[in-house]
């Protein structure tokens, strides 16, 4: 080969050129996409650009939160879809936690038959479409509740039946919002009785009653202040008035059956998390710790748990981004969520595909790339610091 | 609480061992006969298991003659009856040839493994849908546990290279080719596969030259195969991280190329390494295929979804449910747990 030629054989040469060849490549495949969906467009006579945003919608929506009415525009649709979506994934998220840890501690229970059922809901669940139980929770289980005369009465304040679940609604919310207001003081000072009591620790070797103090403000706090402010606001509470019942808030079934199903699959998932994580914590640590003459409360709070969920925060936030994700299961019960009512509902309207997808997935993208970039903070600051 | 919790062997122990236990033994126990008496009645009890028509169905069980008379809906959709030989003679040909490859000696395996790939996703679309001499059948009719098995297959053929293709390019030195890998997995892994479905049906037919129409049965294989190359994609990426690096230092130093050496010496360990975790995000696809659903593609569930609006068989809710919920749970813990024994027989 002569030696003008030689270059080529140069790995960096190599490198860039095979890069740029697929740089190029992508590039013009996307360049022959676009043409094509203009061309089309064009054929379809359907406009571009983000103006039908402010149109009137006219779509009507059973469940909203925001002020969303029909002859808004279709922009304060698309929030109301993205109400819709993060309240139905933030309750989820509650419930599919608390639910997950009794199941993963259930499955490490000393008691057989604890742990077989625990093991039981987990094969049972992890191993079931989720559309299959976002299904059967609406057709099967909600379809299946009696009508409204014949309700089931929860304490005689909230009524399930076939048309959703009627819970009862606050005249006013001014005390709830002092109730909070208590509530976040009393977290605040909670937080300045740490930093106070860890510098005396530090200082003198002294322990401050961190236990008791904690639960005082913690959860004595706001629980006087929730109560209060139940027992002071006047509260619209549903009344059976002819065939359905008036008064109070109605969740609509959907929202009960998309809830019931990510719950319930979720805290699968989050349980064999709990458990897996629990278990990675040595046994010698435990052992350790109480040869230190720690007390089991001690172990369990100083030592197995700052390590399980050192484990447990990198599943846990997948398992939450797919709870996000998941709630768009919704769309198959036309729940009204962001995927449903946007990328459903508006697009069906206005026809203008690109814009609309982009949107939506914009919604999920944002708040993925949210969650992981503060998970990756958090994990950064309770990762082991080795020497 | 610790990690070690070992239980007593003998049975009279673990259930009765103390009284504490003892107790809540026998509250659980009532607990669970209070709920499965019933569901057992109705399911197999009470339940109706021969006849015709709605009206044999006259006890208070379930009514098993609405899944015997719909059976072949529920495995087939409405594939003509005339024709369902050749689902059944594609699935047998796809069982052997995998059947084949396990059992095949350590050296013949791999050539096989290509051959198959080559030779059998062409001719299991041509069995199903028809043409060159076989009556064309159109995606439309296609439906049922064959559609479920036809997804979840087709849409792995794609999702598994492009993901091995992608784990690669992420742990590549090439600037500009990670950047694309990462994009792409991180896009993909941030939406949910529900928008993706509607997405691969919507723009699909929109980026094509006008004439070009894509089926609707291939828009959403496409779809969910970019979906779960991404979820693949990360699977895979542990398998190639657990290498040791000195592996494809070895090979370059023997003089390997970039491909000979992933070929020959990175795939083989890594793959190996990530089978458990890729059988996983299978599963993960088997029970995604069912969002095909929104787009109006009947697979299994959807076909049991369908079946409760025959105005012949109303109220068959339960029956229909339960019926289709059982398969998936069936072939979903089948999966997981040939990947737990994968798993075990690695950590051996």
């Amino acid at each position: 080969m002569s030696k003008a030629l030689a270059f080529i054989n140069d790995k960096r040469v190599r490198d860039v050129f095979y890069q740029a060849a697929l740089l190029i490549g992508l590039a013009a495949l996307l360049v022959y996409f676009i043409r094509n969906a203009s061309q089309n467009m064009v054929q379809a006579g359907i406009a571009s650009g983000f103006d039908f945003l402010w149109r009137t919608s006219g779509i009507e929506v059973p469940f909203v939160l925001t002020n969303y009415t029909q002859s808004d525009n279709i922009l304060s649709l698309f929030w109301a879809g993205v109400a819709n979506t993060l309240l139905v994934t933030a309750i989820a998220l509650v419930l599919a936690t608390a639910l997950g840890f009794l199941i993963g501690i259930a499955r490490l229970s000393s008691i057989w038959l604890v742990q077989a059922i625990a093991g039981a809901y987990v094969e049972f669940v992890r191993n079931i479409p989720l559309l299959f139980f976002v299904l059967f929770w609406y057709f099967g289980v909600i379809a299946a509740l009696p009508a409204p005369r014949a309700s089931l009465s929860v304490f005689g304040v909230a009524f399930l039946n076939n048309r959703g679940l009627t819970i009862p609604l606050p005249d006013a919310g001014a005390n709830f919002k002092y109730a909070f207001i208590a509530i976040a003081i009393s977290c605040l000072l909670h937080w300045l009785f740490l930093r106070w009591a860890k510098r005396r620790k530090e200082q003198t070797g002294q322990d401050a009653p961190v236990l008791r103090v904690g639960l005082v403000l913690l959860l004595l706090v706001p629980v006087l202040a929730l109560a209060w402010a139940t027992l002071a606001t006047r509260w619209d509470i549903p009344v059976l008035r002819g065939f359905n019942y008036r008064g109070g808030f109605v969740v609509i079934p959907e929202f009960v059956a998309l809830l019931a199903a990510l719950v319930t699959y979720t805290a699968g998932f989050i349980a064999e998390i709990v458990r897996g994580g629990i278990q990675s914590v040595p046994h010698g640590q435990i052992e350790a710790s109480s040869a230190l003459g720690l007390r089991p409360g001690q172990t369990l709070r100083l030592v197995t748990i700052p390590q399980a969920l050192r484990v447990m925060t990198p599943p846990m936030t997948n398992q939450y981004l797919n709870v996000l994700k998941n709630s768009s299961f919704g769309a198959a019960i036309a729940y009204p969520d962001v995927v449903s009512l946007f990328m459903g509902s508006a697009l069906n309207n206005t026809g203008q595909a690109i814009e609309i997808i982009a949107m939506t997935l914009a919604v999920y993208l944002v708040i993925g790339l949210a969650v992981s970039a503060f998970m990756n903070w958090y994990n950064a600051r309770i990762a082991l610091v080795t020497r | 609480m610790s990690a070690a919790n070992t239980l007593p062997t003998s049975w009279r122990e673990r259930l009765f061992g103390t009284p504490t236990v003892t107790v809540v033994t026998l509250l659980l126990a009532a607990l669970l006969a209070w709920i499965a008496v019933p569901i057992i009645r109705w399911a197999l009890i009470d339940a109706t298991w021969s006849g015709q028509t709605r009206n044999d169905c006259t006890g208070s069980g379930a009514c098993w003659v609405f899944i015997k008379a719909r059976f072949g809906q529920f495995m087939y959709g409405f594939y003509p009856v005339d024709e369902r030989w050749r689902p059944n003679l594609a699935g047998i040909l796809f069982a052997l040839s995998g059947a084949a490859i396990i059992l095949a000696p350590k050296r013949l395996k791999l050539s096989l493994g290509l051959a198959a790939l080559v030779i059998l996703p062409p001719l299991g679309i041509w069995l199903l849908a028809g043409g060159f001499g076989l009556r064309a059948i159109e995606t439309r009719e296609w439906g049922g546990l064959m559609l479920t098995v036809f997804l979840s297959i087709y849409a792995s053929l794609i999702a598994i290279p492009l993901g091995i293709l992608l784990a690669l390019g992420r742990q590549s030195e090439l600037k500009v080719i990670k950047l694309i890998s990462v994009l792409f997995i991180e896009f993909w892994r941030g939406v949910p596969i529900i928008a993706v479905i509607f997405l691969a049906s919507l723009l699909l037919p929109l980026i094509m030259p006008s004439g070009i129409g894509v089926d609707r049965l291939a828009r959403a294989v496409i779809g969910l195969g970019f979906c779960i190359a991404a979820y693949m994609a990360e699977a895979v990426r542990g398998g190639l991280q657990a290498l040791p690096k000195g592996q494809r230092e070895a090979g370059t130093a023997l003089g390997l190329s970039y491909w000979k050496a992933t070929w020959f010496i990175i795939l083989p360990q890594a793959l190996r390494i990530s089978l458990p975790a890729i059988t996983n995000e299978f599963i993960a696809l088997v029970k995604n295929t069912t969002l095909v659903l929104v787009v109006s593609i009947l697979d299994l569930l959807g076909i049991a979804q369908a079946s409760l609006a025959d105005p012949n068989w109303v109220g068959m809710n339960m029956e229909a449910y339960v019926f289709s919920g059982a398969l998936y749970w069936l072939i979903c813990f089948a999966l997981s747990r040939w990947s737990k024994s994968l798993e075990t027989k690695r950590g051996r």
